[in-house]
């Protein structure tokens, strides 16, 4: 019934969904924040403390600073899955707010981007706080650790997108199980964030390219190393391609779930 | 003329090739207040989405204040109220914040906001609890700060889909108050009931409507005129059978239904309709006007609907 082809019409209001995530966030955005620094932080204890005894140096750097660009996009990465996963699932089925915001100004279109837009937020704000610890750690120090930033907005679009897809499609929240197990930890343990996909057998370094965080990590360690290769272009327009598809898709299965 | 709020001409809806609305034709005019009755799955509820631009019709006519509601969706609904069936408040707010946030989505800046939100917290009698998060409000409160949200924007139509459904009475008596409020100030205003009293007490005109088509349309005592009697005889029927209460009304006007258990007489004149039963009646007698309810039943039957 909904074109798919046809592209979704966002305009300006979808600023008002993120504005109503933002002011529900601001209520308990200190005990969120201490969730977004913790699980990166014992990630890197874990693995790197654990680990360095065996492992001196991975691409010719200490382990531990090997593991902690990945860790940045990451945490954006989890961010991001839970907000359009089960953030956006109780919007939209247990609390009503999507039907609430529908026969407002606002279309649904706008709920579903803004709802995204939230997740993005989620998590740039998740890969931003953890930076200034890696960075006092002395975990980083390259220049081009600037446009980290700039890249955790990506990946979390990314990310949003991609989730609120699969959250157009689930009948309940155990389906997000799904998701989980077979789409966001596989990601986590094989993007090259805690091995170098070169040594892994070569059919993972061939899964791993359709792996959206995989061009994510590449990225992330260019810029907090400063070695900045050619092929960090190609993976950056991977992400670009994928977001703008997963972004246009989503909306669209969103709006034909609700409307009937 | 009275300036016409909503036309709907030959209106269809099919979901998946089951039709939930027939055609229908019905016509709301500037403030009076219009209702849909009916059994569930009448097609009422499907009804509002489509006015609300929630739902696109299969086919047919809609114009909502003379515009189309699905080419110029943002303009209609920039000018309606809606009352949902469900609660659908935003539980992560306070009740305050629930009225400033909805606010927003209608770019009403945040000082307006605040002063409209304040009076019409007075206006639903929960100025005290404005502080308090959704979920601690009573299902009466919940409704009546889901009426004071669908009128942060002034709309010039309200559309109410059974607003007092679930509530106990003195919560139903103070919702119907306010509402007849609204309706002294002219607004216009959309309601579906399944609650015969309730469209007795509001509705200036209303539609029954079943398995998606409108049976008939006036105003609630047209209908009670136009299809029983004035008065009704409702008790046990006798061990003996209806036969002898019957024969003493031969002569006169009357209808009479079973039901289960329960006879029901209908007759315009009261004296013969007593005298009738007279002697007869045995375990429950209730004597009273006809009411929409009798209209209602008539038209759509006593079959459960599930």
């Amino acid at each position: 019934m909904i074109d798919i082809l046809t592209p979704p019409r966002v305009g300006r209001r979808a600023i008002r969904v993120w504005q109503r995530n933002r002011d529900v966030w601001y209520k308990l955005y200190l005990a969120s924040l201490v969730g977004n620094l913790g699980e990166p932080i014992l990630f890197l204890l874990a693995f790197g403390l654990g680990l360095s005894r065996f492992v001196s140096e991975v691409d010719g750097m200490p382990y531990i600073k090997f593991i902690a660009p990945g860790l940045i996009v990451s945490a954006a990465m989890n961010a991001s899955a839970f907000e359009c996963t089960f953030g956006s699932f109780i919007r939209m089925t247990e609390q009503k707010t999507y039907d609430a915001i529908m026969v407002t100004p606002v279309s649904i279109e706008e709920v579903a981007a803004g709802d995204i837009m939230w997740g993005m937020s989620k998590g740039f704000i998740s890969a931003v706080i953890i930076m200034p610890v890696f960075v006092i750690a002395g975990l980083m120090d390259s220049p081009w650790l600037v446009l980290v930033p700039v890249l955790a907005l990506l990946v979390g679009l990314m990310v949003s997108s991609m989730s609120l897809v699969v959250t157009a499609f689930a009948p309940s929240f155990e389906f997000f199980t799904y998701y989980f197990t077979l789409v966001i930890s596989p990601m986590f343990f094989f993007s090259g964030v805690f091995f170098p996909l070169s040594a892994m057998p070569a059919w993972v370094g061939r899964l791993a390219w359709f792996f959206p965080l995989t061009h994510a990590v590449n990225v992330t360690r260019g810029l907090a190393s400063g070695n900045l290769a050619p092929s960090l272009i190609g993976d950056t327009a991977w992400m670009v391609v994928f977001t703008f598809v997963m972004t246009w898709v989503g909306i669209k299965l969103i709006k034909r779930r609700l409307i009937k | 003329m009275p300036e016409v709020v909503i036309q709907a001409q030959g209106l269809t809806k099919e979901y998946a090739g089951a039709p939930a609305v027939k055609g229908i034709d019905f016509t709301v005019v500037k403030a009076e207040c219009f209702g849909f009755l009916g059994p569930n799955g009448a097609g009422k509820t499907t009804t509002m989405n489509m006015v609300q631009g929630y739902s696109p019709r299969t086919s047919g006519g809609l114009t909502v204040f003379g515009m189309d509601i699905e080419k110029d969706a943002r303009k209609v609904k920039a000018r309606l109220g809606v009352v949902p069936q469900e609660n659908n408040l935003d539980p992560d707010l306070t009740v305050l914040e629930n009225l400033i946030i909805y606010a927003r989505y209608f770019d009403i800046k945040k000082s307006e906001a605040m002063q409209k939100a304040m009076w019409l917290l007075d206006f639903v009698a929960l100025t005290d609890k404005k502080d308090e998060r959704v979920p601690k409000l009573s299902g009466g409160m919940k409704r009546r700060l889901l009426i004071a949200r669908a009128l942060i924007n002034e709309p010039d139509l309200i559309m109410l889909d059974e607003p007092t459904t679930g509530l106990d009475p003195q919560a139903r008596h103070l919702i119907w108050q306010k509402l007849r409020g609204l309706k002294k100030e002219g607004r216009t205003m959309v309601l579906t009931t399944h609650y015969m009293e309730e469209a007795a007490q509001l509705c200036d005109r209303l539609v029954i409507m079943d398995q998606g088509k409108i049976l008939t349309e006036g105003t609630p005592d047209s209908l009670i005129d136009r299809y029983v009697k004035r008065n009704v005889a409702e008790l046990t029927v006798p061990d003996s059978g209806p036969g002898k209460i019957l024969s003493r009304l031969e002569g006169l006007d009357y209808d009479y239904e079973i039901a289960g258990d329960t006879m029901f007489i209908y007759c315009d004149d009261r004296e013969a309709l007593l005298g009738s039963v007279t002697g007869i009646a045995e375990g429950r007698f209730i004597q009273r006007e006809a009411s929409l309810e009798d209209v209602f039943l008539k038209l759509t039957g006593r079959e459960l609907r599930e």
